[in-house]
């Protein structure tokens, strides 16, 4: 008897968990069933779930239209410098306020913290002039810098929370047997929190590769993202759904891919800690 | 290593002051109609006439645009050199210097020929600040067989009673098809364009003389509760959340017999691929309600050049090519006369080719003249725009007011309750923006 019991409740988590999964990703399999659709498919009522005329020609019209490669690069340069610099930054900065607090420490935190409560626009006039002065408007390295800071704040939170879980021992025994800093944090403290530093490291990526205020509103075409190749779809005037939704499944598809890749990492990363 | 570093940059300097004096670069920005991307596609025709003159496209959502091209004009940004904007801004940007004015056109350019009501709307002190792209207003779109199954002949200038009872009439919600599409969606640009457009027909007016906000006025009520009855009657189900597109789809899959929105919809509703009641549409003028105002109103996709350009003459150079009688030309050798941009130029509607084509034509004509910005209702009003009021706070106000009546649409929220807290936020709005002026 326990045992059917068993073999009922793995059957009811399985498909709930199925289901719940499939809830989840309902809406990126119906933005890529849409993608395939004629326009006029795309919005009949009721919605047509697989038996509809599959076309290739919204990708084709994406295709043609715009240059998805550059945008792509755009995303991955900014996506990719901004974390890389970002996490530059917030290693040594999560490691001196994890290890040597001070009774500044928590305030220093929360007033991190706090700058990601200001709605960006408040600051897009100000921002915005300061690039024109700079002549940094639709430069990479522009939009690399606002990135990087805008998530410097949780990649610092982030940090702190993994490297607070490791033992100060540890890395005192290192002390004692004469590693410097520089040591201490490349050979005892990294390889440690890699889990912790790579989950960082793909949510950080993850936020600025969607990251569509700043990227849409500093950019025109040099270092243009795909979020605005995503805008450059939908219409006032028209129908766009299914051209929307193939440029849309083409500006997420490397992310997708990247994160179905390393989901272990990501999960191990974010549940870090609790589990011990 | 410090001579590779001079050579680097002797190198990369040449590479930058060679490009300069050989190429301009135009950027343009502009929205994702179909009209504007065919524009794009013919882009070709225009650099091989001015090989000195490159152009880099950046076309974005409407709302995204605006508030983009808003940043960077208003802080002199300069990363635009053209500028595809709508006739609401044009007076706007232009009193405050953000414009270049348009008086370096070619001869050839004809100015004259530009339809007058438009040329007006993209003018301000009589000065030209935009060229006109296209040019819309709007007309009743309805379906001729459902009609004729109704016994109902459209007259020629339909009244609002005549669109209300022919709307009753052909609905048949058993079959999905809906007397009436209206727009519903909250938004300045959505349900406030078509409802103002109507509440002119009706005499109502946004302000009096005295900038006072007029929702507490009778005219206003009749044209919300008309509107809110003969679509709970009549329409389809969850118009609230129904734009342009959205009708534009109902319409296109039969299930619409009247649509009363922009002309530029005539071309994509007569159209075989993507509707499938194209031979069966028929086109009437927007409804009155004799009172001398039909609800047409009036709006034109323009290009124009901000005035942080540092590129003005090849700005000028590109607006005149994408504005001439020869682009529309050459979008009719390509493409076919249908596909022209319409709505701009008085040669075009004489044009027996173009009239052949395009069997909306005539109608479009006669709703583009009979809008006037300068008097869009019955009695005087302070400000110009037939949909729209010409002034900054519009698009707040009208949102606001938008999302009001998109209440009443919805039943969430009775007549007169939406018609007392539009007037109420009007009037906060109003009052904190200093008006009267």
């Amino acid at each position: 008897m326990a045992r059917k019991r068993t073999t009922t409740r793995i059957v009811v988590s399985t498909v709930s968990a199925w289901v719940v999964g499939f809830i989840f990703f309902f809406p990126i399999l119906w933005m890529i069933l849409t993608s395939f659709k004629t326009e006029l498919d795309a919005f009949s009522i009721p919605p047509k779930f697989l038996f509809f005329h599959w076309t290739t020609e919204n990708y084709a019209t994406v295709q043609e239209r715009s240059n998805y490669v550059h945008h792509a690069l755009n995303s991955v340069i900014l996506a990719g410098g901004s974390t890389l610099i970002a996490l530059l930054i917030a290693v040594p900065a999560a490691y001196a306020m994890a290890f040597s607090p001070t009774k500044r420490t928590r305030g220093t935190l929360m007033w991190m913290l706090s700058t990601k409560m200001m709605p960006p626009v408040g600051v897009l006039v100000p921002i915005y002039l300061l690039f024109r002065d700079f002549n940094l408007l639709d430069s990479r390295i522009g939009l690399i810098a606002v990135l990087c800071l805008g998530n410097l704040p949780i990649v610092i939170w982030m940090l702190f929370t993994y490297f607070k879980e490791i033992p100060k021992d540890i890395l005192e025994a290192a002390r004692m047997d004469g590693a410097t800093i520089g040591k201490e944090m490349v050979y005892i403290l990294m390889p440690m929190a890699v889990p912790g530093i790579a989950s960082t490291l793909l949510l950080n990526v993850i936020l600025a590769w969607n990251e569509a205020f700043w990227t849409l509103n500093l950019t025109t075409s040099t270092a243009a993202p795909l979020t605005v190749f995503i805008a450059s779809y939908s219409s006032p005037e028209g129908l766009f759904w299914a051209k929307l939704s193939a440029a849309s499944t083409l500006a997420i598809a490397p992310i997708l891919i990247i994160g179905w890749f390393s989901q272990k990492q990501l999960v191990r990363g974010l549940t870090f800690g609790a589990v011990k | 290593m410090k001579p590779l570093y001079a050579a680097l940059l002797g190198a990369a300097s040449l590479v930058a002051v060679s490009q300069a004096s050989a190429q301009t670069t135009l950027t343009i920005a502009t929205v994702n109609n179909g009209d504007m991307v065919r524009m794009q596609g013919l882009t070709d025709d225009f650099t091989k006439k001015n090989p000195d003159i490159n152009v880099k496209w950046v076309t974005l959502e409407e709302n995204v645009l605006r508030q983009r091209v808003t940043t960077d004009i208003a802080t002199k940004g300069g990363q635009f050199d053209v500028l595809t904007i709508g006739t609401y801004e044009i007076p706007i940007w232009a009193k405050q210097s953000w414009l270049v004015p348009l008086d370096k056109l070619p001869a050839d350019y004809d100015v004259n020929d530009i339809l007058p009501k438009i040329r007006a709307a993209v003018s301000y002190k009589d000065t030209l600040y935009a060229a006109p792209f296209y040019g819309e207003s709007s007309m009743t779109m309805y379906r001729k067989d459902l009609f004729e199954k109704a016994g109902l002949t459209m007259p020629e200038q339909p009244t609002w009673d005549f669109i209300f009872d022919a709307a009753k009439k052909i609905t048949d919600k058993s079959t999905e098809t809906y007397g009436i599409c209206l727009r519903g969606k909250a938004g300045w640009g959505e349900n406030m364009a078509f409802l103002t457009a109507m509440s002119n027909s009706y005499g109502a007016r946004w302000f009096d003389e005295k900038w006072q906000p007029q929702f507490n006025t009778p005219e206003w009520k009749a044209t919300l509760t008309d509107y809110v009855k003969v679509m709970k009657e009549a329409g389809p189900p969850g118009a609230s959340s129904n734009g342009f597109n959205e009708n534009l789809a109902l319409f296109d899959a039969g299930k619409c017999g009247i649509w009363i929105d922009a002309t530029v919809a005539a071309s994509f509703i007569s159209d075989p691929k993507q509707s499938k009641v194209a031979d069966k549409v028929g086109f009437a003028p927007a409804p009155t309600k004799g009172l001398g105002k039909t609800a047409a109103w009036l709006w034109a996709w323009n290009l124009a050049i901000p005035a942080g350009s540092k590129k003005v003459d090849a700005a000028e150079k590109f607006i005149a090519w994408a504005t001439s009688k020869d682009y529309l030309k050459l979008v009719a050798d390509k493409e076919g006369w249908a596909n022209v941009p319409p709505g701009t130029r008085t040669s075009l509607y004489n044009n027996p080719e173009y009239q052949k084509a395009a069997p909306f034509a005539a109608q479009t004509l006669q709703a583009i003249n009979s809008a006037d910005p300068d008097h869009p209702t019955v009695k005087p009003v302070p400000y110009t725009g037939v949909q729209y009021a010409a002034i900054p706070e519009f698009q707040g106000i009208g949102t606001t007011v938008g999302q009001q009546f998109s209440a009443a649409l919805s039943g969430s929220k009775s007549v007169d309750a939406a018609l007392e807290a539009a007037q109420a936020s009007t009037e906060r709005e109003m009052k904190r923006s200093g008006y009267p002026k």
